[in-house]
Protein backbone atom coordinates (compact mmCIF):
# COMPACT_ATOMS: atom_id res chain seq x y z
CA UNK A 1 0.00 0.00 0.00
CA UNK A 2 1.48 3.40 -0.50
CA UNK A 3 0.03 6.32 0.99
CA UNK A 4 -1.87 8.91 -1.34
CA UNK A 5 0.14 12.24 -2.70
CA UNK A 6 1.20 14.71 -0.46
CA UNK A 7 4.03 16.86 -0.25
CA UNK A 8 6.48 16.50 2.23
CA UNK A 9 8.31 19.47 4.10
CA UNK A 10 11.19 18.34 6.77
CA UNK A 11 11.46 20.94 9.69
CA UNK A 12 14.68 21.40 11.52
CA UNK A 13 13.67 23.48 14.78
CA UNK A 14 10.56 24.17 16.17
CA UNK A 15 9.79 27.24 14.85
CA UNK A 16 10.72 26.18 11.31
CA UNK A 17 7.99 23.51 11.65
CA UNK A 18 5.34 26.35 13.25
CA UNK A 19 5.86 28.25 10.92
CA UNK A 20 5.27 25.79 7.79
CA UNK A 21 2.36 24.45 9.63
CA UNK A 22 1.25 28.30 9.62
CA UNK A 23 1.93 28.72 6.15
CA UNK A 24 0.23 25.68 5.00
CA UNK A 25 -2.56 24.95 7.57
CA UNK A 26 -5.31 22.79 8.16
CA UNK A 27 -4.25 20.31 5.59
CA UNK A 28 -0.66 19.69 7.15
CA UNK A 29 0.00 17.05 9.24
CA UNK A 30 3.36 16.47 11.94
CA UNK A 31 5.07 13.45 11.70
CA UNK A 32 7.52 12.60 13.89
CA UNK A 33 7.70 8.64 14.67
CA UNK A 34 5.29 7.99 12.01
CA UNK A 35 4.04 5.21 13.21
CA UNK A 36 0.53 5.95 13.94
CA UNK A 37 0.08 8.32 10.99
CA UNK A 38 2.22 6.52 7.90
CA UNK A 39 -0.34 3.61 8.75
CA UNK A 40 -3.00 5.50 8.68
CA UNK A 41 -2.32 7.42 5.68
CA UNK A 42 -1.58 3.92 3.90
CA UNK A 43 -5.43 2.85 4.74
CA UNK A 44 -6.64 5.87 2.99
CA UNK A 45 -8.02 6.46 6.84
CA UNK A 46 -6.03 10.10 6.76
CA UNK A 47 -5.46 11.71 3.48
CA UNK A 48 -3.16 15.59 4.79
CA UNK A 49 -1.49 16.84 1.51
CA UNK A 50 1.11 18.28 3.53
CA UNK A 51 3.29 16.17 6.03
CA UNK A 52 6.21 18.39 8.03
CA UNK A 53 8.62 16.12 8.87
CA UNK A 54 9.14 17.17 12.96
CA UNK A 55 11.94 13.79 13.51
CA UNK A 56 15.08 15.99 13.08
CA UNK A 57 14.34 18.74 15.58
CA UNK A 58 17.66 18.81 17.86
CA UNK A 59 17.09 19.29 21.60
CA UNK A 60 13.23 18.02 22.06
CA UNK A 61 14.61 14.38 23.00
CA UNK A 62 15.41 13.96 26.86
CA UNK A 63 14.47 12.69 29.90
CA UNK A 64 15.40 14.03 32.66
CA UNK A 65 14.47 15.76 36.41
CA UNK A 66 14.17 19.33 36.96
CA UNK A 67 13.54 20.62 40.19
CA UNK A 68 10.22 18.70 41.61
CA UNK A 69 9.21 17.24 37.80
CA UNK A 70 10.34 14.38 36.07
CA UNK A 71 10.18 16.02 32.30
CA UNK A 72 10.10 14.14 29.23
CA UNK A 73 11.13 15.61 25.49
CA UNK A 74 8.14 14.97 23.12
CA UNK A 75 10.75 13.47 20.36
CA UNK A 76 11.82 10.80 23.40
CA UNK A 77 11.48 7.17 21.26
CA UNK A 78 9.83 4.65 23.11
CA UNK A 79 13.14 2.77 22.91
CA UNK A 80 14.72 5.53 25.04
CA UNK A 81 12.28 5.26 27.59
CA UNK A 82 12.74 1.51 27.64
CA UNK A 83 16.46 2.14 28.33
CA UNK A 84 16.66 5.21 30.46
CA UNK A 85 18.24 4.09 33.93
CA UNK A 86 15.99 7.16 35.92
CA UNK A 87 13.10 5.96 34.64
CA UNK A 88 14.08 2.14 34.99
CA UNK A 89 15.43 2.95 38.99
CA UNK A 90 12.18 5.80 39.99
CA UNK A 91 9.48 5.22 37.65
CA UNK A 92 8.67 1.60 36.71
CA UNK A 93 5.57 2.33 35.27
CA UNK A 94 7.06 3.44 32.03
CA UNK A 95 9.25 0.35 31.60
CA UNK A 96 6.09 -1.67 32.31
CA UNK A 97 4.09 0.13 29.32
CA UNK A 98 6.90 0.42 26.95
CA UNK A 99 7.51 -3.29 27.08
CA UNK A 100 3.78 -3.68 26.30
CA UNK A 101 3.91 -1.29 23.23
CA UNK A 102 4.09 -2.11 19.66
CA UNK A 103 7.04 -4.22 19.31
CA UNK A 104 10.74 -2.93 19.71
CA UNK A 105 11.53 -1.93 15.82
CA UNK A 106 8.58 0.35 16.22
CA UNK A 107 9.69 1.56 19.36
CA UNK A 108 12.89 2.19 17.62
CA UNK A 109 10.41 5.31 15.76
CA UNK A 110 7.55 5.96 18.29
CA UNK A 111 7.67 8.95 20.39
CA UNK A 112 6.29 9.71 23.59
CA UNK A 113 4.81 12.87 22.29
CA UNK A 114 2.90 11.23 19.21
CA UNK A 115 1.83 8.27 21.36
CA UNK A 116 0.06 11.07 23.30
CA UNK A 117 -0.60 13.86 20.57
CA UNK A 118 -2.62 11.48 18.37
CA UNK A 119 -5.51 11.28 20.79
CA UNK A 120 -6.49 7.62 20.54
CA UNK A 121 -7.47 6.15 23.89
CA UNK A 122 -5.93 2.95 22.69
CA UNK A 123 -2.46 4.19 22.43
CA UNK A 124 -0.73 3.12 26.54
CA UNK A 125 0.51 6.23 27.52
CA UNK A 126 -2.56 8.47 27.53
CA UNK A 127 -3.40 6.15 30.91
CA UNK A 128 0.21 6.67 32.48
CA UNK A 129 -0.19 10.59 31.79
CA UNK A 130 -3.77 10.36 33.38
CA UNK A 131 -2.69 8.07 36.60
CA UNK A 132 0.71 10.90 37.01
CA UNK A 133 -1.23 13.69 36.78
CA UNK A 134 0.88 15.01 33.63
CA UNK A 135 1.14 18.60 32.32
CA UNK A 136 1.38 18.60 28.39
CA UNK A 137 3.55 21.46 27.06
CA UNK A 138 2.82 22.32 23.73
CA UNK A 139 4.52 25.22 21.15
CA UNK A 140 2.50 26.69 18.41
CA UNK A 141 1.48 29.73 16.83
CA UNK A 142 0.29 31.49 19.87
CA UNK A 143 3.37 30.56 21.94
CA UNK A 144 3.77 28.05 24.71
CA UNK A 145 1.32 26.55 26.42
CA UNK A 146 0.86 24.21 29.35
CA UNK A 147 -2.14 21.91 29.80
CA UNK A 148 -3.54 20.05 32.32
CA UNK A 149 -3.80 16.29 31.43
CA UNK A 150 -7.55 16.39 32.53
CA UNK A 151 -7.99 18.91 29.78
CA UNK A 152 -6.06 17.42 27.10
CA UNK A 153 -7.69 14.48 25.61
CA UNK A 154 -11.14 16.05 23.81
CA UNK A 155 -12.48 13.15 21.48
CA UNK A 156 -11.92 10.28 19.43
CA UNK A 157 -8.47 11.23 17.71
CA UNK A 158 -9.02 14.99 19.18
CA UNK A 159 -6.42 16.77 21.54
CA UNK A 160 -6.21 20.29 23.07
CA UNK A 161 -3.65 20.76 20.58
CA UNK A 162 -4.94 23.20 18.34
CA UNK A 163 -3.49 23.68 14.25
CA UNK A 164 -0.04 24.33 14.42
CA UNK A 165 0.75 23.15 17.93
CA UNK A 166 3.66 20.41 18.93
CA UNK A 167 3.70 18.70 21.86
CA UNK A 168 7.17 19.79 23.23
CA UNK A 169 7.08 18.13 26.45
CA UNK A 170 5.78 16.32 29.33
CA UNK A 171 5.76 17.23 32.99
CA UNK A 172 5.51 14.95 35.97
CA UNK A 173 5.46 15.68 39.50
CA UNK A 174 8.93 14.14 40.43
CA UNK A 175 8.28 10.40 42.51
CA UNK A 176 7.69 11.48 46.21
CA UNK A 177 8.69 8.88 49.06
CA UNK A 178 6.42 5.87 49.61
CA UNK A 179 5.19 6.67 45.60
CA UNK A 180 4.95 3.82 43.09
CA UNK A 181 2.96 3.39 39.90
CA UNK A 182 2.35 -0.13 37.77
CA UNK A 183 1.33 -0.23 34.32
CA UNK A 184 -0.51 -3.73 32.67
CA UNK A 185 -2.75 -4.56 29.55
CA UNK A 186 -4.64 -7.35 28.86
CA UNK A 187 -3.45 -8.04 24.88
CA UNK A 188 -4.45 -10.88 22.46
CA UNK A 189 -0.78 -11.15 21.42
CA UNK A 190 2.43 -9.32 21.73
CA UNK A 191 1.97 -6.22 19.89
CA UNK A 192 -1.29 -5.16 19.82
CA UNK A 193 -3.81 -2.46 21.38
CA UNK A 194 -4.87 -3.13 24.46
CA UNK A 195 -8.00 -5.26 25.12
CA UNK A 196 -8.09 -2.75 28.00
CA UNK A 197 -5.45 -1.60 30.39
CA UNK A 198 -4.99 -0.10 33.81
CA UNK A 199 -2.14 2.32 34.98
CA UNK A 200 -2.35 3.19 38.89
CA UNK A 201 -0.18 5.67 40.57
CA UNK A 202 -0.21 5.76 44.59
CA UNK A 203 1.18 8.28 47.10
CA UNK A 204 1.66 7.09 50.60
CA UNK A 205 2.20 9.00 54.02
CA UNK A 206 4.31 7.55 56.50
CA UNK A 207 1.42 5.99 58.02
CA UNK A 208 0.37 4.12 55.01
CA UNK A 209 -2.50 6.22 54.40
CA UNK A 210 -3.10 7.14 50.50
CA UNK A 211 -2.50 10.63 49.98
CA UNK A 212 -2.95 10.76 46.65
CA UNK A 213 -3.89 8.46 43.64
CA UNK A 214 -4.26 7.97 39.98
CA UNK A 215 -5.87 5.55 38.00
CA UNK A 216 -6.13 5.61 34.16
CA UNK A 217 -7.71 3.26 31.79
CA UNK A 218 -6.70 2.02 28.26
CA UNK A 219 -9.15 1.75 25.45
CA UNK A 220 -12.07 1.25 27.33
CA UNK A 221 -14.13 4.35 26.88
CA UNK A 222 -13.74 6.96 23.46
CA UNK A 223 -11.61 9.16 25.23
CA UNK A 224 -8.72 8.07 27.83
CA UNK A 225 -10.18 7.96 30.87
CA UNK A 226 -9.43 8.70 34.49
CA UNK A 227 -11.44 6.73 36.99
CA UNK A 228 -12.24 9.22 39.28
CA UNK A 229 -14.99 7.62 41.72
CA UNK A 230 -12.12 5.26 42.53
CA UNK A 231 -9.15 7.67 43.51
CA UNK A 232 -11.72 10.04 45.26
CA UNK A 233 -12.41 6.67 47.29
CA UNK A 234 -9.54 5.67 48.43
CA UNK A 235 -7.57 9.52 48.75
CA UNK A 236 -7.09 9.67 52.72
CA UNK A 237 -7.67 5.81 53.42
CA UNK A 238 -5.29 3.45 54.90
CA UNK A 239 -6.01 1.08 51.88
CA UNK A 240 -7.20 -2.66 52.63
CA UNK A 241 -7.99 -5.73 50.13
CA UNK A 242 -11.37 -4.50 50.75
CA UNK A 243 -11.11 -0.99 49.25
CA UNK A 244 -9.01 -2.26 46.51
CA UNK A 245 -12.00 -5.02 45.74
CA UNK A 246 -14.44 -1.77 45.95
CA UNK A 247 -12.34 0.32 43.64
CA UNK A 248 -12.38 -2.96 41.36
CA UNK A 249 -15.73 -2.97 40.80
CA UNK A 250 -16.48 0.88 40.63
CA UNK A 251 -13.45 0.60 37.49
CA UNK A 252 -15.83 -2.05 36.17
CA UNK A 253 -18.73 -0.20 36.24
CA UNK A 254 -17.60 3.24 35.35
CA UNK A 255 -15.45 2.36 32.33
CA UNK A 256 -17.63 2.69 29.00
CA UNK A 257 -15.73 -0.43 26.64
CA UNK A 258 -17.52 -1.47 23.08
CA UNK A 259 -18.03 -5.16 22.20
CA UNK A 260 -15.35 -5.52 19.13
CA UNK A 261 -12.68 -7.88 18.01
CA UNK A 262 -11.02 -7.93 21.49
CA UNK A 263 -14.22 -9.09 23.43
CA UNK A 264 -17.60 -8.00 24.57
CA UNK A 265 -18.63 -5.31 26.49
CA UNK A 266 -19.09 -7.93 29.64
CA UNK A 267 -15.39 -9.67 28.70
CA UNK A 268 -13.45 -6.13 29.00
CA UNK A 269 -15.46 -5.03 32.40
CA UNK A 270 -13.86 -8.23 33.89
CA UNK A 271 -10.64 -7.73 32.88
CA UNK A 272 -11.20 -3.85 34.39
CA UNK A 273 -11.93 -5.13 37.46
CA UNK A 274 -9.01 -8.05 37.35
CA UNK A 275 -6.26 -5.64 36.44
CA UNK A 276 -7.38 -2.71 38.75
CA UNK A 277 -7.10 -5.21 41.57
CA UNK A 278 -3.89 -6.41 40.49
CA UNK A 279 -2.15 -3.06 39.34
CA UNK A 280 -3.15 -1.25 42.69
CA UNK A 281 -1.55 -4.07 44.74
CA UNK A 282 1.49 -3.78 42.30
CA UNK A 283 1.95 0.24 42.67
CA UNK A 284 1.78 -0.36 46.50
CA UNK A 285 4.05 -3.15 47.09
CA UNK A 286 6.19 -0.31 45.20
CA UNK A 287 5.41 2.14 47.03
CA UNK A 288 6.21 0.60 50.18
CA UNK A 289 9.77 -0.41 49.51
CA UNK B 1 3.89 15.67 -7.02
CA UNK B 2 6.63 17.24 -4.94
CA UNK B 3 10.13 15.54 -5.87
CA UNK B 4 12.90 15.38 -3.79
CA UNK B 5 16.78 15.07 -3.83
CA UNK B 6 17.85 12.44 -1.25
CA UNK B 7 21.40 11.48 -0.57
CA UNK B 8 22.00 8.15 2.10
CA UNK B 9 24.55 5.86 2.22
CA UNK B 10 23.42 1.91 1.88
CA UNK B 11 25.79 -1.12 2.79
CA UNK B 12 28.51 1.44 2.57
CA UNK B 13 28.23 3.27 -0.46
CA UNK B 14 26.08 6.53 -0.93
CA UNK B 15 23.29 6.70 -3.02
CA UNK B 16 21.43 9.88 -4.08
CA UNK B 17 18.12 10.00 -5.77
CA UNK B 18 15.06 11.73 -6.93
CA UNK B 19 12.00 10.67 -5.19
CA UNK B 20 8.56 11.42 -4.88
CA UNK B 21 7.03 12.55 -1.18
CA UNK B 22 5.38 9.09 -0.75
CA UNK B 23 7.86 6.74 -1.83
CA UNK B 24 8.02 4.36 0.80
CA UNK B 25 11.62 3.23 2.24
CA UNK B 26 11.13 -0.19 0.82
CA UNK B 27 9.78 0.24 -2.58
CA UNK B 28 12.97 2.27 -2.61
CA UNK B 29 15.13 -0.19 -1.80
CA UNK B 30 13.49 -2.86 -3.40
CA UNK B 31 12.17 -1.66 -6.86
CA UNK B 32 14.63 1.24 -7.13
CA UNK B 33 18.00 0.09 -5.77
CA UNK B 34 17.01 -3.81 -6.82
CA UNK B 35 18.05 -5.34 -3.26
CA UNK B 36 15.04 -7.54 -3.02
CA UNK B 37 16.53 -9.34 0.33
CA UNK B 38 14.33 -6.99 2.44
CA UNK B 39 10.92 -8.41 1.74
CA UNK B 40 7.49 -7.04 1.68
CA UNK B 41 5.10 -9.03 4.46
CA UNK B 42 2.13 -7.56 5.96
CA UNK B 43 3.00 -4.05 5.12
CA UNK B 44 1.04 -2.97 8.17
CA UNK B 45 4.55 -2.95 10.25
CA UNK B 46 3.12 -5.85 11.84
CA UNK B 47 5.54 -9.20 10.68
CA UNK B 48 9.01 -7.47 10.48
CA UNK B 49 10.26 -9.00 6.94
CA UNK B 50 11.10 -5.56 6.05
CA UNK B 51 13.29 -4.50 8.67
CA UNK B 52 16.43 -2.77 8.47
CA UNK B 53 18.58 -0.97 10.29
CA UNK B 54 18.99 2.57 10.09
CA UNK B 55 21.73 4.46 11.61
CA UNK B 56 21.87 1.06 13.54
CA UNK B 57 18.17 0.63 14.49
CA UNK B 58 15.84 -1.92 13.55
CA UNK B 59 12.88 0.02 11.70
CA UNK B 60 10.62 -1.19 9.74
CA UNK B 61 11.01 0.03 6.14
CA UNK B 62 7.31 -0.39 5.30
CA UNK B 63 6.48 2.17 7.64
CA UNK B 64 9.66 4.67 6.72
CA UNK B 65 9.81 7.40 4.25
CA UNK B 66 12.42 7.30 1.72
CA UNK B 67 12.52 10.88 2.18
CA UNK B 68 13.14 11.00 5.95
CA UNK B 69 16.35 8.88 4.79
CA UNK B 70 18.08 11.40 3.56
CA UNK B 71 21.64 11.39 4.92
CA UNK B 72 20.91 8.21 6.79
CA UNK B 73 23.40 5.22 7.33
CA UNK B 74 21.24 1.83 5.88
CA UNK B 75 21.70 -1.51 6.33
CA UNK B 76 19.73 -4.55 4.70
CA UNK B 77 20.54 -7.88 4.86
CA UNK B 78 22.86 -7.76 1.34
CA UNK B 79 25.50 -5.45 3.66
CA UNK B 80 26.32 -7.88 6.74
CA UNK B 81 28.40 -10.42 5.17
CA UNK B 82 32.18 -9.70 5.12
CA UNK B 83 33.73 -10.58 1.95
CA UNK B 84 31.76 -13.28 1.02
CA UNK B 85 32.17 -14.63 5.00
CA UNK B 86 28.65 -15.09 6.63
CA UNK B 87 27.56 -12.76 9.42
CA UNK B 88 27.69 -14.83 12.29
CA UNK B 89 23.85 -14.57 12.50
CA UNK B 90 23.73 -15.60 8.82
CA UNK B 91 26.07 -18.75 9.85
CA UNK B 92 23.70 -19.52 12.68
CA UNK B 93 20.54 -19.71 11.20
CA UNK B 94 22.31 -22.14 8.42
CA UNK B 95 23.19 -23.86 11.23
CA UNK B 96 20.54 -24.26 13.31
CA UNK B 97 18.16 -24.28 10.70
CA UNK B 98 16.68 -21.55 11.66
CA UNK B 99 14.24 -21.12 8.63
CA UNK B 100 11.32 -22.95 6.98
CA UNK B 101 10.69 -21.05 4.02
CA UNK B 102 12.91 -18.31 4.56
CA UNK B 103 10.86 -15.51 4.06
CA UNK B 104 11.39 -14.01 7.48
CA UNK B 105 14.19 -14.31 7.93
CA UNK B 106 16.05 -11.41 6.30
CA UNK B 107 13.86 -9.52 8.60
CA UNK B 108 14.84 -11.61 12.06
CA UNK B 109 18.60 -11.42 11.12
CA UNK B 110 18.29 -7.52 10.94
CA UNK B 111 16.34 -7.26 14.12
CA UNK B 112 18.45 -9.53 15.72
CA UNK B 113 21.84 -7.11 14.74
CA UNK B 114 20.43 -4.17 17.10
CA UNK B 115 19.04 -6.60 19.72
CA UNK B 116 22.34 -7.92 20.32
CA UNK B 117 23.90 -4.43 19.83
CA UNK B 118 22.21 -3.63 22.83
CA UNK B 119 21.70 -6.99 24.92
CA UNK B 120 24.82 -8.97 23.60
CA UNK B 121 23.69 -12.00 25.91
CA UNK B 122 20.01 -12.51 25.96
CA UNK B 123 18.18 -15.00 27.75
CA UNK B 124 15.63 -17.13 26.10
CA UNK B 125 12.62 -14.86 26.54
CA UNK B 126 14.35 -11.69 26.18
CA UNK B 127 15.21 -13.22 23.07
CA UNK B 128 11.60 -14.21 22.48
CA UNK B 129 11.00 -10.50 23.48
CA UNK B 130 13.22 -9.34 21.23
CA UNK B 131 11.58 -10.31 18.08
CA UNK B 132 8.04 -10.16 19.12
CA UNK B 133 7.77 -7.92 15.94
CA UNK B 134 8.79 -10.32 13.63
CA UNK B 135 6.46 -13.09 12.51
CA UNK B 136 7.34 -16.56 10.80
CA UNK B 137 4.50 -17.89 9.83
CA UNK B 138 6.20 -21.25 9.78
CA UNK B 139 6.18 -21.15 13.24
CA UNK B 140 10.01 -21.69 13.43
CA UNK B 141 10.55 -20.06 16.18
CA UNK B 142 12.42 -22.71 18.49
CA UNK B 143 15.21 -23.16 15.60
CA UNK B 144 15.30 -19.39 15.38
CA UNK B 145 15.87 -19.29 18.71
CA UNK B 146 18.45 -21.50 18.87
CA UNK B 147 20.31 -19.22 16.00
CA UNK B 148 19.93 -16.60 17.87
CA UNK B 149 21.77 -18.12 20.84
CA UNK B 150 24.47 -19.36 18.39
CA UNK B 151 25.42 -16.08 17.28
CA UNK B 152 24.95 -14.54 20.78
CA UNK B 153 27.41 -16.72 21.74
CA UNK B 154 30.04 -15.99 19.08
CA UNK B 155 29.60 -12.55 18.42
CA UNK B 156 30.97 -12.12 22.20
CA UNK B 157 33.83 -14.34 21.48
CA UNK B 158 34.98 -12.28 19.09
CA UNK B 159 34.51 -9.25 21.09
CA UNK B 160 36.48 -10.65 24.27
CA UNK B 161 40.57 -10.76 23.35
CA UNK B 162 41.90 -13.80 22.76
CA UNK B 163 44.67 -14.79 25.43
Amino acid sequence: MIPANFTYHKATTLQEAIALSGELGEEAKYMSGGHSLLPMMKLRFATPEHIIDISKIQGLSYIKEDDDLLKIGGLTTQTEIEHNALLQEKYPIFGDAVWLTADPSVRNCGTIGGNIAHGDAANDQPALMLALRATIIAEGTDGKKEIPIDEFFHGFYMTALEQGDILTEIQIPKARKNSGGAYYKMERKVGDYATAGVAVHIELDDAGVCTEIGIGLTNVSAVPMRLERGEAFLRGKAVTDALIEEVAQMASEDCEPESDLRGSEAYKRSIVNTLTKRMLNKALERARQ
Amino acid sequence: MAKHTVTMTINGESVTAEVDSRLLLVHFIRENLDMTGTHIGCDTSSCGACTILIDGKSVKSCTYLTVRADGANITTIEGIAADGTNHPLQQAFHDQHGLHCGFCTPGMIMRSIDMLENNPNPTEEEIRWGISGNLCRCTGYNNIVKSIQQAAKEMQQEKEPTV
